[in-house]
């Protein structure tokens, strides 16, 4: 089933969000919105709920400390103790200030690579992925609105958001199955 | 304008009244012969504890008594009237530096948020430069206890006392960078380069509320500000050497200076927290919102992450190395004070890690004053642990004197910083990044 959608273009970020903003207070549906570069409290005004990256950091962060702990209690303690400085290693407890520096940088490791490889699941990147955004000015000085003109009167419509401070408004006929 | 509240001033008075008593009593009770001290143990069921103690580790509780490695009876009860007469003296000075580094926290972060031109701190401005003012009288109070330590009244700094200096190699080689008259001059110069940048700084703020035009005193703000920081982190560090690290005089650490920054950084940076939190609920201070207030917790929290990096880093090195003449720093604080030194720890990183990790957290103000009250607690803490040791050695006991001594500052503290706030607006109206930052979100 084709709908219509309308695609906003604004060429200043202040304008972007007092226009997310104002489409909002009119109860229009933003489907997306393309940036050249991350706009602050955006997610906020477009009413998104919070990201749940955090979580799954503090969990990677937590997966990366126990195989720290486990590796190192394999190789200095269980495997191969030796000697080092007067200090026998014969228990991971009596020899953990020296492990610290291997349990804190494992945390970080893992927290920060398995949550880069999160975010690129989530938001669907891939390499060699074809870009989605509607309008290549997005990637350069130009900030796109794409708003769902569902039921509503596409004139009006138009009108609202060029009065919201647009540079170009264009309605879309979109494919279900397009993009 | 905030006006103080008679609660609030008799609340501070009260404060130091009680602390003032309760330290005198500190002083009076202490024993002034080895007979009381005699007394006292035969009294005392520790007693025996702590000389079959003496006996196997006595040589590091002070630096001044390791020499005599073979305790006689009335060695030991000397050795003891000393550190039972030290206690008091150690109280009023862990205390008076603890408040007095407070304000210098808050005096470097002022100067910071020149320095950098930060944006989305100038509505609390008026609340540090109000704690900066405890900079002068606290500065002072603590510079007539450095005096007393250095001319050798009490016996706090061992290398002070010219007898235990002598025959002492690493003393004498030290002599001529720790001795009383140097030692007070260069206190004199760090306390009077950071008392004049408080001055100008304070003075410049003022005038631009009165003339923005052109931003003529923002911009000698600035520069002052700069000048102040170089000029901060070396005597900052130097004085940490002077003040704290001279207790223990055989031993050094390298990243001392930076060890105690940032223990002064985070309890000044949580003390802003805590009175502009106050102020708040007080009904003052409506431009401050909840972004101001999680941007200070999330330096409470990054600070507290800094602070245990220094304290392992210095811990490690010294732990593995295993040198006798360092380890011993280690071994006195693991043997004598096992609670408080990890306590410390618990209390200054592993409570602000958990509590003060979640975003949200961080900007519900009784999640930031709990953190914050541990934060302080536990820098008062880690001040106790870098004092006592070689002080009182393992007859430390946090009781009256401690925590009089406690009362007393936090008093003064309190009705200087409150008093301070009364003398100009909440808001620095004319700084030119204000209205950035009563609209700063987060």
């Amino acid at each position: 089933m084709a709908s219509k959608v309308i695609h906003a273009l604004y060429t200043d970020d202040d304008v972007l969000m007092d226009a997310v903003k104002q489409v909002r207070a009119e109860h229009y549906h933003i489907e997306e919105v393309y940036t050249p570069f991350p706009v602050h409290g955006l997610d906020k005004a477009m009413g998104l709920a919070p990201t749940k990256l955090a979580i799954t950091a503090f969990m990677y962060g937590c997966v990366g400390l126990t195989v720290a702990i486990t590796m190192m209690n394999y190789i200095m303690i269980e495997d191969w103790p030796q000697d080092i400085g007067g200090k026998p290693s014969f228990s991971y407890l009596e020899n953990m200030p020296a492990f610290v520096p291997i349990m804190f940088e494992l945390t970080v490791f893992f927290a920060a690579h398995l949550m880069v490889i999160t975010f690129y699941m989530r938001s669907k990147l891939w390499p060699f992925k074809e870009a989605e955004n509607p309008d290549v000015r997005t990637t350069d000085d130009h900030f796109l609105m794409e708003v769902d003109a569902g039921h509503h009167d596409v004139d009006t419509m138009t009108s609202f958001l060029s009065n919201t401070g647009a540079v170009e408004i264009k309605v879309i006929d979109k494919q279900e199955d397009n993009h | 304008m905030y006006t103080l509240s008679s609660k609030l001033r008799l609340f501070s008075i009260i404060l130091v009244v009680i602390g003032a008593l309760g330290l005198t009593y500190g002083f009076l009770s202490a024993p002034s012969t080895i007979e009381d001290v005699k007394e006292m143990a035969a009294h005392d069921a520790h007693g025996g504890g702590h000389g079959d103690a003496k006996a196997t580790s006595g040589d590091h509780a002070n630096e001044s008594h390791g020499k005599d490695d073979a305790h006689g009876g009335d060695e030991h009860y000397e050795h003891l009237l000393h550190q039972l007469q030290n206690k008091p003296w150690a109280a009023l000075y862990i205390a008076a530096f603890f408040f007095f580094m407070i304000s210098l926290g808050v005096l470097a972060f002022y100067a910071i948020q020149f320095a950098a031109q930060a944006g989305w701190s100038p509505v609390l401005f008026r609340v540090m430069e109000a704690i900066t003012a405890y900079l002068v009288p606290g500065g002072i109070i603590f510079f007539v206890i450095l005096a007393l330590s250095g001319f050798h009244i009490n016996h706090l700094f061992v290398w002070a006392d010219e007898s235990k200096v002598i025959g002492d190699k690493l003393l004498e080689g030290k002599a001529s960078w720790l001795n009383s008259w140097w030692f007070i001059v260069r206190a004199a110069i760090f306390l009077g380069g950071w008392f004049l940048y408080r001055h100008f700084a304070i003075k410049y703020s003022r005038k631009q509320d009165e003339d923005p035009t052109g931003n003529k005193w923002y911009k000698k703000s600035f520069k002052i500000a700069a000048a102040f920081l170089v000029f901060f982190i070396y005597t900052e560090s130097m004085a940490s050497w002077d003040w704290i690290m001279s207790f223990d005089p055989h031993w050094f650490s390298t990243l001392f200076g930076w060890y105690v920054f940032a223990s002064l950084f985070v309890s000044g940076i949580t003390t802003i927290a805590l009175i502009t939190i106050y102020l708040k609920s007080k009904g003052y201070m409506e431009f401050v919102n909840n972004s101001h207030i999680h941007d200070l917790a999330k330096f409470m929290f990054g600070i507290s992450i800094f602070w245990t990096y220094l304290w392992f880093s210095q811990f490690m090195l010294i732990w593995y190395s295993n040198i006798p003449e360092e380890v011993t720093y280690f071994i006195t604080r693991i043997e004598d004070y096992k609670l408080p030194f990890f306590g410390m720890v618990v209390m200054n990183f592993v409570f602000p890690l958990l509590v003060l990790m979640n975003s949200d957290y961080k900007r519900v103000n009784w999640f930031v004053v709990m953190a914050g009250i541990i934060i302080l607690c536990g820098h008062y803490v880690d001040i106790f642990n870098m004092v006592m040791p070689a002080t009182v050695g393992e007859s430390w006991f946090i009781g009256i004197s401690e925590i009089s001594a406690v009362l007393l500052f936090l008093g003064l503290f309190l009705f200087i910083v409150f008093k301070a706030l009364t003398k100009a607006p909440l808001l620095a109206k004319g700084n030119p990044y204000i209205e950035e930052s009563k609209h700063f979100h987060y």
